[in-house]
Formats: structure tokens, sequence, C-alpha cells
């Protein structure tokens, strides 16, 4: 018997198009990004200039990532001023929108390894290294340990995220192993390796989203029919339970984990509409009525169910 | 209880199992990066940074990789390098024998910098000290030859002063010339203009690092002309010189 | 293997070396074989085909192929050496775009002005021509044919070109690329001596004590000279270098004295030297009551502009036809005056008046008056273009005389006035052999009735052959093909539409006029080419036998060393091959044939060419061994025959070249060659053969042997800078580039070395308009505008208000811009002096 498909159940009930809308909105997101940087090269239109570890917008909006510059401060450089008010901009953005979700909605590597995943599902590759997902720290640890030992930007040598976007933009070379190596790595290593357990730049984000505005929320756990298409779908399952089945552990269904990339993911494939972004403050833990959610944010305009 | 003691014992022993796996498969990592970087900031004396790059350590401490001096060099001489080449990867390089810097006034690749990894103080493009031209080889040079090419010193965006032409004369014609292209450390800005010229199948003219192409004069010894010149005056005074006794009327 | 102990140790130091700065040099078997000389490749005796230095070459042939070429170091002139342009020599007959067949506008199978380029057979290349010439001739006589030559070609190919066109087909618009180069030299030769070309020689260069550069940068334009006027310079401490030009270029590095003025002002500098030579006392008294004319110049000449141009309707000495048909003056017309006449003359050109007319501080013009007044320096005087292209320059050229023969410094080692040339035979083909609208071989010339007859006599033809009338001359021919009276045009190794001075008004829309048949001969594509209708493939340089005469009077010879690729041929055959075409009678006439009925039925080609004088010399002549395309087809040794014939205009009239052989077996020789020795000086007993015992000087040019001293005065060019178009601009050469670079540019390390021509100009000007090095500007006269980008550093330093383009770039053709304006005597252009504006493109 052929086992019902992820999100099917989503699909019949609320239409294939709003099943999929954070995902295509996502995929838009990470297309456009790079659009805005492509157009110039390729076409002439220069919207942006620079590539995600420093950027300027219209000639004006300088954007940088703090990562990079964290690493630089750490190595010992003062950058100049244009550098410190981008990443300043980075870091508050991403504090009000979830840290990660860089990751989901900006990061070229995303795209990737969800394609690897795919495969791995579709191909059924099971089991593999265990990694925990803690390792991201220690590794963001040991970039910045380097920028301080050797005094040079270490990390930026090998790093895959910087990588494929500058690759994208510049020519990569064979910049391209690299970025097979993590899509090998998620195929058959072990599940979502890279961004869900490795990563330093998600890393990174998560904590500067640690405390970020914009959550996704279980606001109506209680219509959850636990048919978990949510856990399958999330990129970091873990995240999803104690918000999900916290009810009786007095937890509130705000999702707080800094883990979450905001994808959104949960949101399309859940048949009962439990999942909603909103606000981290409106966590209150009982149940209110679902159908009075003031907070909700539909994507989509258009109701096709 | 004591049960509950030895899973508690276990789990800590897992713990701390764990915390060292990971901690020797990323200090590992770390190893393996660290030492390729050792590897990658030795830069190959054919890669040449942009006006007012900071010495090579600190660059690499400042540059964040972004391409902007890339995007706003009117010549489109710089690129960012790859991950296969002996450059740190995504740092900014031209190579001067196929495309040198053309030495704007306004130094734009230096403007675009976000970070001061092309060092913001350098507002003079003359200032700039990207490399040293080296005529390395004067056995195939043209005018060493005695012919007269001149392209380097032709093209040299300071000519006169980074590459000057010395005037021998030519023993084996007795009645030419040879215009020896000698340049100027004081001056030379390193942009490559006299490389990519060069009109050999392989250029005799070569912009090298500063520290390669540089001698250095031992701290214990001074030029004594030059310090007289500095000091505008003889560095010991009253010294005095006794006329020689010579027959009369011999000068 | 053989090889001693040090030269073992010496490669492995190498070897150990190389290997440590990573560099992969050849294996030792290999660097001992390169060692040894490669017998595999034939070397032969070669002149460089650029400038007019004239440097000796040896040409390396393997497998129909030249694959090497050396300076020769026995040459004379360069002993080895060369330039970078001579160094790239080997690769310039084998740029990927070499024509290689004739190409001819077609539409629907048939010649069509509009039509694409196709490529069609020599016949029917031919059969186009003659039917185009033919129709011309008939339509409106040989006035309205018309030839293009060029300084660049081979002797033969200019006395062919010559003998076809004036005694062919009896027009004298006849006229070669040398008129926008040496024209000036010309007519200032022919009115001061009476005979063209220098009296001195390059070995000036080793005796003077002072050089004087007017207007020619000889460090990028004659690079081999330079190298050794420098030397003297470097070894005879005493030496002064005075450079004079425009804007600091790169002879002012040697320069003790560097004179920058305004354009136009060299005639007023000139005149101070001569005022100051005067005041001071320093007139060679003896030398210039023995040796020396005054004479006043007309001055009301004009610009040899269009003659509804305002400047010429004023003008009333320019020749032009006035409202009554008859020509209104003559510009070259002068009246004797006394040395006291003179002597006031030049006397308002005073030290302060000077001064502030050429921007020149009083002190330098002292200095420089100073090298020609002292008796003990000897002084030679250098110019090219900066003279010769001007519109008063044919006087530039007499008052440089005028400064050498004040002091009587003339005719000996070390001290003469010395016309440099910029092609490689603008002596010894355009000017001698007769290729100019005026000219006939040897200084004889088309007005003069016995001077036409001597040479109907030498070529056997009948009395009456050789029109009389001045034919056209560069620019009039430009004129004439856009006013539809030229309407076959045949231009051969040159290229004018680059070249040629305001081509959008003139030259293109002539080429363009549905009336006429244009046809060019060229080795590549070049613009002119392509505004043609009809393309000839050339060979070039060692493709074919070849004479070059240079600028000290040298004539050097080279044999054919490789075929031309394709269906290429020399210019020399493609002229003599159409002269087949042409029955003696449609070309010549009735009247004309009836004196000479033997020719009757007989072609051009017959009379002119395969005559009993040329075709006595026979393929048995040729060297062995080597090609020789033309003879081998035409059956005789037709480039001797040719030179034999050609040289009987001169020997014994003080032009003797040397027999034909003699040349091959030589490195060139100056004339005249007389009793088998070189003349290294004229005019002067001991050095010239025709100098009498006991004459000392005699300017034998002139019936009286005296030279000229002209009266002339300063006066403002065709046109200066005003509040719209306020900038002078020059153009010229560069060293990396030949010309309009149609054999540099394809030689990829030279166009590396100087890819685009930009425009200097100095900083300031560009800061004033909002410029700054490398933006792209918009050159704009009233003639056109040229796209190009800003140059503030490098080798010229420009004085504000003056810019300076070169013409090499094809894709920026600065010739858009320039003016037609000419000296109204020698009839040369002026590309030195027109006014443009500057604005961000």
């Amino acid at each position: 018997m052929k086992q019902q498909g992820i999100g099917a159940e989503a699909i019949r009930v609320k239409g294939w198009l709003r099943a999929h809308q954070w995902l295509i909105l996502r995929r838009a997101s990470q297309v456009a990004v790079l659009a805005l940087f492509l157009a110039g090269s390729w076409l002439g239109y220069w919207i942006v200039k620079g590539n995600l570890n420093y950027s300027l917008t219209l000639g004006v909006l300088p954007l940088a990532d703090p990562y990079v510059l964290l690493q630089s401060l750490v190595a010992g450089h003062r950058p100049e001023r244009n550098a410190l008010i981008g990443a300043a901009i980075i870091l508050v953005a991403y504090f009000l929108v979830g840290g990660r979700a860089y990751c989901a909605w900006v990061c070229p590597v995303n795209v990737v390894t969800d394609a690897a995943h795919w495969l791995r599902e579709r191909l059924g590759v099971r089991g593999g290294a265990r990694l925990s997902h803690a390792t991201r720290y220690w590794i963001l640890a040991m970039t910045l340990a380097l920028a301080l030992i050797t005094g040079t930007i270490v990390w930026e040598l090998v790093n895959p995220v910087s990588m494929l976007h500058r690759g994208i933009i510049f020519g990569i070379g064979t910049g391209w192993t690299v970025i097979a190596a993590v899509f090998l790595l998620d195929l058959f290593v072990a599940e979502r390796a890279w961004c869900g357990h490795l990563c330093p730049v998600g890393a990174f984000y998560s904590m500067v989203g640690k405390f970020s505005l914009l959550r996704v929320s279980a606001l109506r756990r209680a219509q959850c029919n636990d048919c978990a298409d949510c856990y399958a779908v999330c990129p970091e399952p873990l995240v999803i339970k104690p918000a999900l089945k916290g009810t009786d552990d007095g937890i509130g269904p705000v999702i707080l984990s800094p883990h979450c990339t905001n994808c959104g993911r949960c949101i399309d494939v859940c048949s009962k509409d439990v999942f909603a972004f909103g606000s981290r403050f409106n966590n209150r833990s009982e149940p209110q009525a679902g159908e009075r959610s003031a907070t909700r944010i539909t994507a989509m305009p258009v109701q096709l169910s | 209880m004591q049960d509950e003691g030895k899973i508690k014992a276990t789990a800590r022993r897992q713990f701390l199992f764990d915390t060292a796996k990971i901690a020797c498969g990323v200090g590992m990592l770390g190893l393996g990066v660290g030492l390729y970087a050792k590897q990658a900031r030795a830069l190959p004396p054919t890669a040449i940074r942009p006006p007012g790059a900071r010495a090579e350590p600190q660059f690499l401490g400042a540059c964040i990789r972004c391409g902007m001096c890339v995007r706003d060099c009117p010549y489109q001489i710089l690129d960012l390098a790859k991950l296969e080449q002996d450059i740190a990867t995504g740092t900014p390089y031209f190579v001067a024998r196929s495309g040198p810097c053309e030495m704007c006034e306004d130094i734009p690749c230096v403007k675009a910098c976000p970070t001061g990894a092309l060092d913001p103080k350098l507002t003079d493009i003359n200032q700039a000290r990207m490399g040293l031209a080296v005529l390395v080889d004067q056995e195939t040079c043209l005018n060493f030859l005695g012919l007269r090419c001149d392209v380097c010193y032709s093209v040299c965006p300071l000519i006169d002063k980074a590459i000057t032409l010395e005037l021998q004369r030519n023993p084996r014609t007795g009645k030419h010339a040879r215009f020896i292209p000698t340049v100027h450390s004081d001056q030379c800005t390193g942009c490559g203009k006299c490389e990519k010229a060069c009109v050999l199948e392989t250029a005799a003219i070569r912009v090298l690092p500063r520290h390669l192409a540089k001698g250095e004069l031992g701290q214990h010894y001074r030029l004594g002309w030059e310090e007289q010149k500095k000091a505008g005056k003889p560095l010991v005074e009253g010294i005095i010189d006794l006329p020689d006794r010579m027959p009369e009327g011999v000068k | 293997m053989n090889m001693t102990r040090r030269e073992f140790i010496k490669s492995s130091a190498i070897a150990a070396t190389a290997t440590a700065a990573g560099v992969t040099i050849p294996g030792l078997t290999e660097a001992l074989a390169a060692a040894a000389p490669d017998k595999s490749i034939r070397w032969d005796k070669g002149v460089c085909r650029f400038c007019g230095v004239g440097c000796g070459v040896l040409v390396g042939v393997k497998d129909g192929r030249v694959v090497a070429t050396q300076g020769d170091p026995d040459a004379p002139v360069n002993r080895g050496l060369l330039c970078i342009k001579g160094y790239f020599l080997a690769k310039i007959q084998y740029g990927k775009d070499r024509l290689t067949t004739p190409l001819l506008r077609m539409k629907d199978g048939k010649f069509d002005k509009q039509g694409e380029f196709t490529p069609v057979s020599w016949k029917q290349a031919f059969d186009i021509m003659e039917e185009k010439c033919k129709a011309a001739l008939k339509a409106k006589g040989p006035t309205s044919v018309g030839m293009f030559a060029s300084g660049q070609w081979t002797t033969w190919e200019g006395i062919a070109a010559a003998k076809f066109m004036k005694a062919g087909l009896r027009s004298n618009n006849i006229d070669p690329n040398a008129r926008h180069c040496m024209a000036s030299a010309v007519a200032g030769f022919i009115r001061t001596f009476g005979i063209d070309e220098p009296m001195g020689c390059y070995d000036d260069l080793e005796h003077a004590d002072a050089f004087v550069l007017w207007g020619a940068n000889m460090a990028e334009m004659h690079p081999i000279l330079w190298s050794r006027l420098t030397d003297r310079r470097l070894t005879a401490k005493h030496v002064k270098v005075a450079v004079l030009s425009t804007f600091s270029n790169r002879s002012c590095e040697l320069a003790d004295l560097e004179v920058i003025f305004k354009p136009q002002t060299d005639l007023a500098i000139m005149n101070y030297i001569c005022n100051y030579i005067i005041q001071s006392g320093s007139v060679n008294e003896e030398f210039v009551k023995k040796h020396v004319n005054f004479m006043k110049g007309v001055t009301d000449i004009g610009y040899g502009l269009r003659p509804n141009h305002p400047l010429e309707q004023v003008a009333n000495n320019n020749g032009y036809p006035s409202a009554d048909g008859k020509p209104k003056g003559d510009p070259n017309a002068a009246s004797p005056i006394t040395f006291d006449e003179f002597k006031q003359f030049v006397s308002e050109y005073t030290a302060d008046k000077v001064s502030e007319l050429s921007g020149v501080p009083k002190d330098k013009l002292e200095a420089l008056a100073k090298l020609y007044a002292d008796p003990k320096v000897k002084v030679t005087s250098y110019w090219s273009m900066g003279f010769n292209q001007h519109t008063r320059g044919t006087w530039v050229n007499n008052m440089i005389y005028n400064c050498h023969l004040l002091v009587g410094k003339i005719s000996e080692p070390g001290n003469g006035p010395f016309s440099l040339t910029g092609q490689p035979s603008a002596c010894g083909t355009a000017r001698e052999v007769g290729t100019f609208a005026h000219r006939l071989p040897a200084d004889l010339v088309v007005m003069n009735p016995k001077h036409r007859e001597i040479a109907e006599q030498i070529w056997k033809l009948p009395a009456g052959t050789i029109p009389g009338q001045i034919g056209l001359h560069a620019v009039a021919q430009d004129r004439a093909l856009k006013d539809g009276r030229l309407n076959f045009y045949w231009t051969l190794c040159t290229n004018n539409m680059q070249a040629g001075p305001n081509m959008n008004q003139e030259r293109y829309p002539g080429f363009r006029n549905p009336e006429n048949f244009i046809v060019v001969s060229d080795a590549y594509p070049t613009v002119t080419a392509l505004a043609a209708d009809l393309i000839l493939p050339a060979a070039m340089w060692t493709e074919k036998e070849g004479a070059y005469g240079n600028a000290e009077r040298r004539m050097q010879f080279w044999r054919q060393q490789v075929k031309a690729p394709g269906e290429a041929k020399s210019d020399l055959w493609q002229i003599v091959e159409f002269s087949k075409r042409f029955k003696v009678e449609e070309a010549w006439g009735e009247e004309l044939v009836a004196k000479m009925p033997e020719v009757r039925g007989k072609t051009l080609f017959d009379v002119l060419f395969a005559n009993d004088e040329i075709k006595k010399h026979s393929l048995k002549d040729l060297q062995k061994g080597f090609e020789n395309d033309e003879s081998k087809h035409f059956g005789f040794y037709l480039q001797k025959g040719l030179f034999e014939e050609y040289a009987r205009f001169g020997r014994g009239k003080a032009h003797d070249l040397a027999p034909f052989d003699t040349h091959h077996q030589t490195r060139g020789l100056r004339w005249p060659v007389v009793d088998g020795k070189e003349t290294l000086w004229r005019f002067r007993e001991g050095y010239d053969p025709y100098v009498k015992k006991g004459e000392g000087i005699r300017f034998y040019g002139k019936p009286d042997g005296k030279a000229v001293i002209f009266a002339l005065p300063y006066q403002p060019p065709a046109e200066s800078p005003d509040a719209e178009y306020d900038l002078w601009l020059s153009t010229g050469r560069v060293l990396e580039h030949w010309h309009t670079g149609t054999m540099t540019r394809r030689v990829p390390e030279l166009y590396r070395a100087f890819p685009d021509a930009w425009v200097w100009m100095n900083p300031k000007d560009a800061a004033k308009r909002g410029l700054k090095r490398g933006d792209a500007v918009k050159l704009v006269s009233r003639r056109g505008e040229v796209v190009t980008k800003v140059e503030t550093r490098g080798r010229n330093k420009m004085p504000e208000g003056m810019v300076f383009v070169p013409f090499f770039d094809e894709s920026r053709l600065v010739n858009k811009l320039t003016l037609d304006a000419t000296c109204p005597i020698s009839k040369e252009t002026d590309f030195k002096k027109c006014a443009v504006k500057i604005v961000k493109a």
C-alpha cells in the first residue's frame, strides 16, 4: 500500500497553492535576492552591488553580514563606518524577523540542502552519522578562535554559504566542489547535516534571533490531529514539539527555539491550519478560541478551498 | 537508587564523550582550515592587490570578500579569487600581464571598500604601492639590447618618475645610445602597465610584491652622501684640509 | 656533446636558479641546439618596411614563409638595431585578414555601387576597371582619371605608375601620399636650392655640436636616428640639443633647450633668429656674398582651401581663378631684394615681439639664436611634419635655410639643415621618380616643355605625349572626386581615408559619389579599401623585389623572399598588367599615334613596359634561388629594366644612381654615385663630384649657383581656437604604430602596447571641463566629431589649450576633424592646427 505523502491531506483540504504558499514565497525570496545582485552583473541594472557579505543597495543602503564582520573584529581589524552601519541594520532586521529567517529566506545553500533532503526522501536514504545539533556552535566558536589566532578571516576561505552566493555572482570556479560536498553530506551522511547541525552562519543567526519578535505559533494546537506532517517537513524538527504539545506542561504555543528558521513550511502542510506566523508575545499557555486569532498572517489573500 | 545513579553517571559520561567527540571533530576541522589558511596567506607573486590594500596578513583580516571593489573598478581588472587559486578565496586581485591597474584619479575601488581593507587614507593614487616593477631579465629586454622599444617606459603613468630611461653608449655599434629602463621604487605604484605592455613573449619587466622586489640595507650602515644631503651640511663639522706642496706654477 | 666546464657550470647555475624561481627553461640539449645557427633558415638582406630612416634588416625564410627577421648588424644606419615596429617585421605579412582575392561591390552578379563586396577573378576585376576607366576617358578625357600613389611603394612601382599615368593615360592626376608628408620640404628645396633632397646625411649626427629639432619628435618617429643623436649628446659633453615643439614630447627628455611655442609662431621665431644673427654681427658675409641671393616672396597666398572659402576670396596671390577667369597671382612668386632690405624686413622680429607672439621666454629665444649665430658651433637642424604639415610649410622650409645660409653653416659634416622623411621611400619613390602631379623623374617638372621633351625622349614617346598641365594634387583629388570631375580613381599602397584631412566632408563623399569608380589596392581591408568599389589584393614588402630610398638619399634594394598569399599581386604587376587593356590609339588619340605610326595596334604595355629598353634585361639576370613573380609573368627582368631606364634621367645630372646590380650587392648607396663613390655632403668641393675644384661651394641646382634667402613674414593659421572651438588639435604618430596601423595594429604585441588613440590633454584643461583621465569624450570640430578617452598622463605633456590625438586608430578616425587647409605652394595639408572643442561623451 502506498503511504500517503506528506502534506497530501493539506493539499486535499486547502488546495495545492495554499499548501505551498510559504514555500513558494520563500523560493521567490531566495531567487529575488540573487536576482537583485545578478541584475547588475548580467543586465547592467545596478540595484544591489556586492554580495551577502556586504552590499550596497541603490548606492545608499549598506548591508553587511555581522558574522563576517565579527570575525574581522576578532582578527583585530577595525572596519570602516559603512560596514558597521550595514551590520547594525542587518542585526536589527534579523532581531525582528528571526535570525534564522536568513537561512530560510536568503541563504542560497538552503536550496541545495533542501534539494538534498528532497532527494534523500525520494531515494529513501536512512540513518547515517549522528551529529549533535550543538556542533554548529562549536564550529562557530572555532571560526572565531581561528580569526583571533591567525588575525585573518579564515572561515571565509571555505565558507560554503558565501562561496555559493559569491560564486553565482562573481564566478565560482572549483568552489562548486564545496557545494557538492554539502549536498552529498546532506544526502548520504546525515539528514539535514549542514544547515541543521554544522553551519556556523546559521548558528550565529540563531543567536541573533534568539529573542526575535516574529515567530511561528501553533496557535490552534487544539486542532492538531497528530498527522506529524509538520515534523516531517521541519528542517529543525526539535523546535515544534514543545509548542505543539506543550499545553499540558503549561508551555505557550509560540515556537521559541532560536533554531526555528521561520520557513513556514509547517503552516503549509498542516491541513488543520494549526500554525500561523505571530508575535512571540502572543504566547499565553491556554489556547484561545482558534478562530479569534488576531495576529494571524495570511500570505495569500485568496483562500482557495 | 543505585541504578538511577548509574544511569546518571552513564549519561554524564555519554555527555562528556559526546562533547569530546564534537570538540575533537571541530578541532580537526579547525586545524585543517587553519593550515589551509596559512598556505592561502602566501599570495602568489603574480596576484596583485588593489591600490591601498593593507599588508597581506592585515588585509586578510579586514577584507570581507564582498567584491565591492571589483564592481566599482571602471576597467574591470579586478577579480575575486576562486577556491582553486593560491589566493585567499574571495579576495580581490589583479594580474598585471592581463589587466593592469589604470590608476584612476578618484580611486573608486578604495572608495567602495566598506571595511578599510583598502585603506581610505589613500587619496592620491600616485601614492599607491601595489607592488614594484622589476626589470627581471636584462638579457631579453629589447632596450638593453639597444633596440628602441621603450614600451614599458612609454606606458608608465608616472613616466620619467617611476621609470626613467638611463642613457648609455652602445659599445657594440659605437654610435647608438641604449635607453635603459630603470624603475624607481620611491615612485613606482606597481600598477603593472609596464608588464602588460612588454612586447616580449614573456615579460622582461614584471610587477612583484614589494617584499620580494626590494633589498634592504643593513641597519649598521648609512649612505654618507645621502646623510649629508639630508642634514644639508657635513655631519662632522670643523674639519680642515691643508694645501699640497706643488712645484711653482703647477696647479 | 661539446661543452666547456665553464659553460656547464653556467648552465647548471641557470637551471638551479630557474627552478628556484619556478621558471621552466628549455632542457640543456635544446638550449645547446638553439645556440647553433639554424641552417634551415635562409637569410637575405632587406630594408625595414616602416619609416624613412631606412634601417637594414636581414629576412629569414623557411618553407616559403618569413619566420624571423633581425636588424642587419652591418647596416650603416642601424648596426643591427631596430625600433619596436622593426622588431615585429616578421609578423606584418601574416595578419589573419590578408586580402587574397579581388573584391567587387556586386548585386545580382553585376557591379553595383551599393552592392556587397564579392570575390571576383583578376580578369573580372580588370574588365570592370577597363570599362570604367575608358568610359571616363571617353566622356571627359584624361583629367577625369586619377591615381593616388605612395611613398611606401618600391621605386619601380612609382616609375611604372608615373609612366602609365603621365605617358600612357596622358593624365598628370597622379599624386602620392607624400603630398601629405614631404611636399613642403620638396617645395622648400626647389625654391631655395633648385634641387630636391638634403645636402647632408646621417653622418651629421656624429659631427654636430648642436642639434635643433623643429617640429620633429625624433625620439618616437625616427627612433634609431634618435639613439644616434642621443649617443652624440651623451659622449660629447659640449653638444647641445634644442627641441622646438607646440607641446612637450619625448624628444624633450634630452633637450638642453626645450622651446614650446604657440602654433604657427615658428615663422616668427625663425625671423627672430635671422634678426639676431644680423644684429649681433654674426652673418658670414663672405659666404652670403658668394653663394646667396635674397628674395621677397608674395604673401597674400591664401590657405589652399576651396575657392569659395572666405579666406580664399580675400587672398590675391592664391593662384585661383578670379572673376575674369585669370589666376589670381602666383603663391610661389618672389622678387629679388638686397641684403639690407632683408635686414630691414626681419628687424621687426625683435625678442620682445616674438616672445609675446610665441609665448617663448626671451632668454630661450636668445639661447636658440646663439646656437645658429656662434661661428664655432656646428648646427644640424632636423624637421619633419611639424614644418611640412603647415599652411606655410614651404615658407618654414625656406626660412630654416635662411638661418643656415646667413651663417654659412651648410653642406659640411655636422653643419646643415636636414629634412627627415616619414615614409620608407618618400625620397626614393614618391619624389625621385616623379609621382607628384607636377613632377617627372629626377626633379623634372611637367610645366617645363624642355623637361617634358627629355622625358619623352628617354621614354621613347612622340613629342607632346606628356600633358603640360599640372595634375590634381592630393587634396584637389578629393575635391574633384566629390564634385564629380574625377571619375576613375585608383589608390594603391596607402590608407588615405584614414590619413587624409577632412574625410567626412571631402573624400568619403567623393568615394561614394555614384559618378565615380574607386579602386583600392592594399594588403589588408583598410578603411580606404572598404570605402572603395573594387579592392585589389596586394603583395607586400618581401613578397616582391623592391627598392626604397631613405631620407639621406640612400637607395636600398631587396629581393623577393616569399610568395604573396592567394591571388595577391604586387602593385607593379597590377599597373603593368592593367596597361595591357589599352590600345595605344585608345589612350593617345590619333593625332599622337600619327607621329609614331609603328605603335598602332600595340598596347600601352608594349610601348611603356615591354619596350626594347626594358625588355633587354632578361630573366637570366635574376638571382638564382629567389622568386620574382612579376618578371617571370611578363618574361623579362621588369624591375631592372624600369630602374635602368629611369636612372638615365639622373645620371650625369647630379642624381646619379649606381647600376641596378651594384645596388643589390650593397647595403644601399647615397646618390649621386659617381665613379663608384657615394656622396655624403652635396654642394661642397671635395665631397660633391658636381662641385668643381676651386669653387668651394656651389648650389648648382640654381643656374647662378646661388641659394636663396627668402623674406617671408609671420601669418596666422587658417583656423585658430575661438570661444566655441577653444582648443588646438594636432594629430600625429607614436613610436609603436606605423601611420594608420594597417600593419602594426595587426601585430598583437604592438596592439597591446598601444591599443587605442586617446586624446592627450593638459590636466587643467581636463579639470576645467569636469573631466578626468579615462573619461569618454567627444572631440568636435566644424567638420565632424570623434569619441575617445582622455589621457592626461604619459609621454606627451600638453600645454593648456592644446590637444594631441594619434591617427593610427581606425576606430577613432581623428581626420574627420582636421581641416583640409594646405600650404598654397606645396599643397601639403596642415594636420597640426585646427580648432576643436571637447565635451563629455
